[in-house]
């Protein structure tokens, strides 16, 4: 996903001069294209995260759609405040980029391991989170952003990604994307968000499969509906329950009328909380097999 | 004693008085300097706020904002008559510095925020080749901050010489002395260390005051930071150098006695 955004990214800023990339002192063989190409809108931050994103929206303030871009947890929790005062509540055009999220950098330990980043990111008014499920949801939500400058957090996997949808979908915040249905209409569908819709196995085991890439807090009164006509549902991520997007879900679901016992959720368990494993041995711990 | 200041300075009281709110002692540190930038300095107008090329003042400090208030409505930039409204229910003066009254840029509260941001709106100026300046005002205290000295690295290695901070140095933050607290000697060694130009001026002298901005930049290449020696409370004398005067609100007979003071300076 992480070659698939600069790819993108550098087409989007040929066509806009707004688009500024920062990073944080990460994206070694990545970035470069971006830097090399646009040198007046590319920096390095250095490891100052605080920094990085007060500076992004003092930039967001002059006219800039400005992307920070780092690893897991450091474009989020060590500046969340940075991200809450300065990007959000000033409505600012800043589009945090996380690389890694869950816990893609599976061995690297639990200081690597984004696993709370969506139940701090989607509890701030003004965010629009984007985790797109495969690299033509990457180039979707980049799309979207784009044209659609606001407060956002874009939460990419790693590399190695395949591809579900044949082609770049529509995207529409709030508005779940159908993957695949399947002519066996009995069974349980799924509704995965980021990189966890890659753990599905067999398309076809479900009766349909869909990914919801644009959220936040928002987006909620939309998700009842959704889901009225989808039971019975298993909603998947690559986050703890804990604040995730499970949990944004059945919030969204209170005074609805239908039970929570048509929901099901798989997420990251407590137990891959400081485990050192590669990603796919933590989704089997988790049970995020699908 | 300025008359602008003054006027500033009884209306910081009055505010603080009739919302029974807090930080007076700081507002009234930053009164001069206030009035220096908006009375012979900044490149503003008040009667075309949005203006592309004014200079753009922030106010890291944003727990003093009834001086910036205070100052802005002096200034014309809104009428003296809504400053009533601060702290109430639904005002936009709200206590801490918001953006959504006119003239301010950006709201703070957190400290530590103004700097980032600012370093943010003279890099994005030097790469639109744009002359105007950015100016933050920080208190002693939220030196405290990593945020600010990843902040004064990140604008000196980018050579932002539009970017010129002001730092209100009244020595006292918010139990006790900043000597006791957490303290920042030497501070100009430690400016000058990560790159930037320093002066020191006396924060109350207008005169003094203006001739240091009039420098800026003090060096080519370089951002500036002008260590302001202030009094925290200055201009009432028995809320001058005071800790208690960082929460306190007057009571009717302070209320008369500051005003009094204020007047007769």
């Amino acid at each position: 996903m992480r070659n698939t955004f600069i790819d993108e990214i550098i087409k989007l800023a040929r066509v806009n001069p707004q688009i500024a990339l920062i990073v944080g002192d990460l994206g070694y063989s990545v970035v470069e294209p971006f830097a090399e190409e646009f040198p007046d809108r590319f920096i390095n931050a250095g490891v100052a995260e605080q920094n990085m994103t007060g500076l992004a929206a003092g930039m967001a303030s002059e006219g800039y759609h400005v992307f920070t871009y780092s690893i897991a947890n450091f474009p989020t929790f060590r500046c969340a405040e940075q991200i809450r005062n300065d990007v959000d509540y000033h409505n600012l055009p800043v589009t945090v980029v996380a690389v890694g999220g869950g816990v893609a950098y599976g061995n690297l330990g639990y200081s690597h391991h984004a696993v709370q980043d969506y139940a701090l990111m989607r509890t701030m008014p003004n965010m629009l989170i984007a985790s797109p499920g495969d690299p033509n949801e990457v180039r979707a939500c980049l799309r979207y952003l784009i044209e659609n400058p606001q407060p956002s957090y874009l939460r990419l996997g790693k590399n190695g990604e395949k591809n579900f949808h044949t082609k770049i979908p529509i995207i529409e915040p709030g508005k779940w994307l159908t993957v695949s249905e399947s002519k066996n209409l009995s069974g349980q569908s799924l509704l995965t968000t980021g990189a966890s819709l890659q753990a599905v196995l067999d398309i076809n085991s479900y009766k349909a499969v869909y990914t919801l890439p644009l959220w936040g807090m928002s987006l909620k009164a939309q998700q009842g509906k959704q889901l009225a006509q989808t039971l019975p549902i298993c909603i998947s991520e690559d986050h703890l329950i804990d604040g995730g997007f499970c949990s944004w879900m059945l919030e969204s679901t209170i005074g609805m009328p239908f039970s929570n016992d048509q929901i099901t959720c798989k997420t990251l368990s407590r137990d891959a909380c400081g485990t050192v494993a590669s990603s796919k041995t933590l989704w089997k711990l988790s049970g995020l097999a699908l | 004693m300025h008359n602008t200041a003054k006027l500033i300075r009884k209306n910081c009281v009055q505010m603080v008085y009739e919302a029974n709110a807090s930080h007076l002692g700081s507002a009234l540190s930053i009164v001069d300097i206030l009035n220096a930038l908006y009375a012979d300095f900044l490149n503003t107008d008040p009667h075309n706020q949005d203006w592309e090329d004014r200079d753009r003042l922030l106010l890291s400090k944003g727990h003093a904002c009834v001086a910036l208030y205070s100052t802005l409505a002096e200034y014309g930039f809104f009428p003296k008559d809504d400053l009533i409204n601060y702290g109430k229910d639904f005002s936009d003066l709200m206590n801490h510095v918001s953006h959504k009254v006119p003239g301010v840029e950006f709201s703070t509260g957190s400290l530590g925020h103004a700097l980032p941001f600012g370093v943010g709106k003279a890099m994005a100026a030097k790469r639109l080749n744009k002359k105007w300046k950015t100016v933050v005002i920080l208190s002693d205290g939220e030196l405290g901050e990593g945020s600010n000295w990843e902040a004064f690295l990140s604008a000196s290695h980018h050579k932002l010489d539009n970017l010129f901070a002001i730092v209100d140095y009244n020595k006292l933050q918010s139990l006790t002395t900043v000597e006791d607290t957490l303290n920042l000697e030497p501070l100009v060694d430690k400016f000058k260390a990560f790159g930037w130009a320093v002066l020191e001026v006396d924060g109350h002298d207008h005169n003094m005051l203006v001739e240091t901005f009039k420098k800026v930049p003090f060096e080519i290449d370089k951002p500036s930071v002008i260590l302001a020696h202030t009094v925290k409370g200055k201009g009432v004398s028995f809320m001058e150098n005071s800790v208690q005067w960082h929460y306190k609100s007057p009571s009717d007979q302070e209320l008369a006695l500051a005003i009094k003071e204020i007047k007769n300076a």
